[in-house]
C-alpha cells in the first residue's frame, strides 16, 4: 500500500502539487489522471523519489520514504517496478537482456535462475518469439510488453506506468492494459498509473485519482466516474463527443 | 556565473563516477565494449592520419632548408620533434574530440531524451557510474592509440622523404636519433592521460545533462566537442610550461 498525506512540491516557488492525500491499495490499478500540467508527472516523480518533495509524507508499506536514508532508499528501490512513456529500453540491448538486466544489476542470484526469472516473465507477456530481437525491431505494444517484463521480473511490490497507452493504437491500449490489471491481481502489485486516456479508465480504474491545477479535484473507481456530480471531472472525462454519446446512453 | 554553474556540476558528476559502484561482472562487460567502440575503433582514422600528417611535416621542413649549412638530418629530427611532442598527443586528441567525444555526448544524451537514464535511476543504479567510469577506463589504453600514432606519424615522414627525394635513408634515420629525450615521450604521455580523462568525461557530462530532444543530441555534441577542444589546449599550455620550461 502507498499512502499520500498532504504532499506539496513547488519549483522556482510554483506550487505544482498542493496537498495531495490519496492511498493506493495492493491489487488494485489506481490511476491518476488530469490534464496536461496538472501535476501527474510531478506526483509520480516524487513517488518514485526522483524528486524530493517539500512537505507532507509519502508511506510504502509503513515505510515513510522522507525518513529513509541511502540504504532504505536502495531496498526500496528494488521493490519498485516502472513502465516509462517511451519504454525507456536499452537500445543496445536484446530483449531477454533487458529484462535480464534488473536481476543482473541488483541481485546476486546465478545466470541460469537469472534467464529462467526472465523467460517466465517473457512468457507471462507473451513475447517468446521475440527475445533475441533488439527494441528496435518490435512494434510500440511489443516495446510496452517488454517495458513491462523488465519491470516485474524482479517481483515489485509497487508498479508505476506513465502513459503506457502513449502511441498506441485503441486495441494494442486495450491489450496492455489488461496486461497490467492481470499482472496486478496475479502478484498482489500496488499498481499506480499516470493515464490521460479515458479509455484506460473505463477499462483498469479500480481506483481513480483526478487532479486539477495540483489539487486532488476527484477520487472514485470507473463506475463512480459516471455518475459524479463534478463538475471539473466531468468536463475532463466528456471533453470529446465520443464520451458525451456515451454518457446520453449511459443515461 | 553559468561557467561556474558549469564546472561545479562537473565537478559533482566527477565524484558520482566513483561512488556506489556498479557490479565488476557488469562492469568489466561495458569497460571491454567501450575499449571496442571507443579506442579499437580509432585506430584506422588515427592511424591514417598520423601517416600523412608526418608526411606533410617531413615535407614542409624539407621544402624550407634552403641553407646548405643546414644538414639534411634536421628533416627527421623536425619530425620526430613535432609528431612526437604536438602532433600525437595533441591534435590527435582534437581529432578524437570529434570522433570519440561525440560519440559519447551522442550516446549518453540519447539514452537520457529516450528516459533509459531515468530507468536506470528507479532500478537504483548509479547511472554515472554505470555510464561513464567505463569510458573513463578504457580511455586509459589512449596512450597506446597515441603511441602508434608517433610511430605511424614518424613513418609517414620518413616515407615523404625517401619517395620525395627530399633526403637519404641514413640522413633521415640520424635525425630521428639526434638529440633523443626520452622524457619528451614520457611528456607526451602525461599529456594524453589528462586529455584523456577530459576526452571522456567532459563529453558525457554534456550528454549526461542534456535537456530537450533529438535535435538537442546534436547541439550538445556540438557544445562538446568546442569544450573539450578548447580544455585540451588550455591544458596543453599549462602542462607544457610545467613540465618543459
Amino acid at each position: 500500500m502507498i499512502e499520500l498525506k498532504n504532499i506539496k512540491k513547488s519549483f522556482d516557488g510554483l506550487e505544482v502539487l498542493k496537498g495531495i492525500s490519496m492511498t493506493f491499495e495492493p491489487g488494485k490499478t489506481n490511476l491518476i489522471i488530469g490534464q496536461s500540467g496538472s501535476g501527474k508527472t510531478v506526483l509520480l516523480k516524487c513517488m518514485l523519489g526522483l524528486y524530493s518533495v517539500d512537505s507532507g509524507s509519502m508511506l510504502f508499506g509503513n515505510r515513510p520514504l522522507e525518513n529513509m536514508d541511502d540504504n532504505q532508499r536502495r531496498i526500496l528501490r528494488r521493490e519498485i517496478g516502472m513502465v516509462f512513456q517511451g519504454s525507456a529500453l536499452f537500445d543496445s540491448m536484446t530483449v531477454l537482456e533487458n529484462v535480464m538486466f534488473p536481476m543482473q544489476m541488483l541481485t546476486d542470484q546465478d545466470e541460469k535462475s537469472i534467464r529462467a526469472a526472465a523467460h517466465e516473465v517473457i512468457d507471462r507477456v507473451n513475447l517468446n518469439e521475440a527475445t533475441q530481437k533488439l527494441p528496435a525491431e518490435l512494434s510500440g505494444g511489443m516495446q510496452k510488453r517488454v517495458a513491462i517484463a523488465r519491470a516485474v521480473v524482479m517481483r515489485p511490490k509497487y508498479l508505476f506506468c506513465d502513459e503506457p497507452n502513449s502511441g498506441l493504437d485503441p486495441k494494442t491500449a486495450i491489450v496492455i492494459d489488461n496486461l497490467i490489471r492481470e499482472i496486478t491481481k496475479e502478484y498482489n502489485i500496488t499498481t499506480v498509473i499516470n493515464s490521460h486516456d479515458m479509455n484506460s479508465v473505463m477499462e483498469i480504474g479500480d481506483t481513480i485519482l483526478f487532479l486539477k491545477d495540483g489539487l486532488k479535484a476527484w477520487e472514485g473507481n470507473k463506475k463512480q466516474i459516471f455518475k459524479t456530480d463534478n463538475e471539473a471531472i466531468n468536463n475532463f472525462v466528456y471533453s470529446s463527443r465520443l464520451m458525451k454519446k456515451v454518457k446520453e446512453v449511459y443515461q | 556565473m553559468k561557467l561556474l554553474h558549469h564546472i561545479g556540476a562537473y565537478l559533482l558528476m566527477l565524484r558520482l563516477v566513483f561512488i556506489k559502484p556498479t557490479k565488476a561482472k557488469v562492469m568489466r562487460k561495458l569497460i571491454f565494449k567501450d575499449i571496442q567502440d571507443l579506442i579499437v575503433g580509432s585506430l584506422g582514422i588515427v592511424a591514417f592520419l598520423s601517416f600523412f600528417v608526418g608526411g606533410v611535416v617531413a615535407i614542409q621542413t624539407a621544402l624550407n632548408i634552403e641553407s646548405p649549412l643546414i644538414p639534411k638530418s634536421l628533416v627527421g629530427f623536425a619530425t620526430r620533434q613535432s609528431v612526437i611532442l604536438e602532433f600525437a598527443p595533441t591534435f590527435m586528441c582534437i581529432i578524437l574530440a570529434g570522433k570519440v567525444g561525440s560519440f559519447i555526448t551522442s550516446s549518453i544524451g540519447t539514452m537520457r531524451v529516450t528516459e533509459q537514464i531515468d530507468a536506470l535511476e528507479v532500478m537504483g543504479i548509479n547511472s554515472v557510474n554505470y555510464l561513464v567510469f567505463p569510458k573513463l577506463v578504457a580511455m586509459m589504453l589512449l596512450p597506446l592509440v597515441i603511441n602508434i600514432s608517433m610511430f605511424l606519424g614518424i613513418l609517414g615522414g620518413y616515407t615523404a622523404t625517401l619517395y620525395g627525394g627530399f633526403s637519404s635513408s641514413a640522413d633521415f634515420i640520424d635525425g630521428i636519433q639526434m638529440d633523443f629525450k626520452p622524457f619528451h615521450v614520457f611528456y607526451a604521455f602525461i599529456k594524453t592521460v589528462v586529455f584523456a580523462i577530459v576526452l571522456a568525461t567532459i563529453p558525457a557530462y554534456q550528454g549526461y545533462y542534456m535537456k530537450g530532444g533529438a535535435l538537442e543530441v546534436g547541439k550538445a555534441a556540438t557544445v562538446a566537442f568546442v569544450w573539450t577542444s578548447i580544455v585540451i589546449i588550455v591544458l596543453n599550455y599549462m602542462i607544457t610550461q610545467l613540465l618543459l620550461a
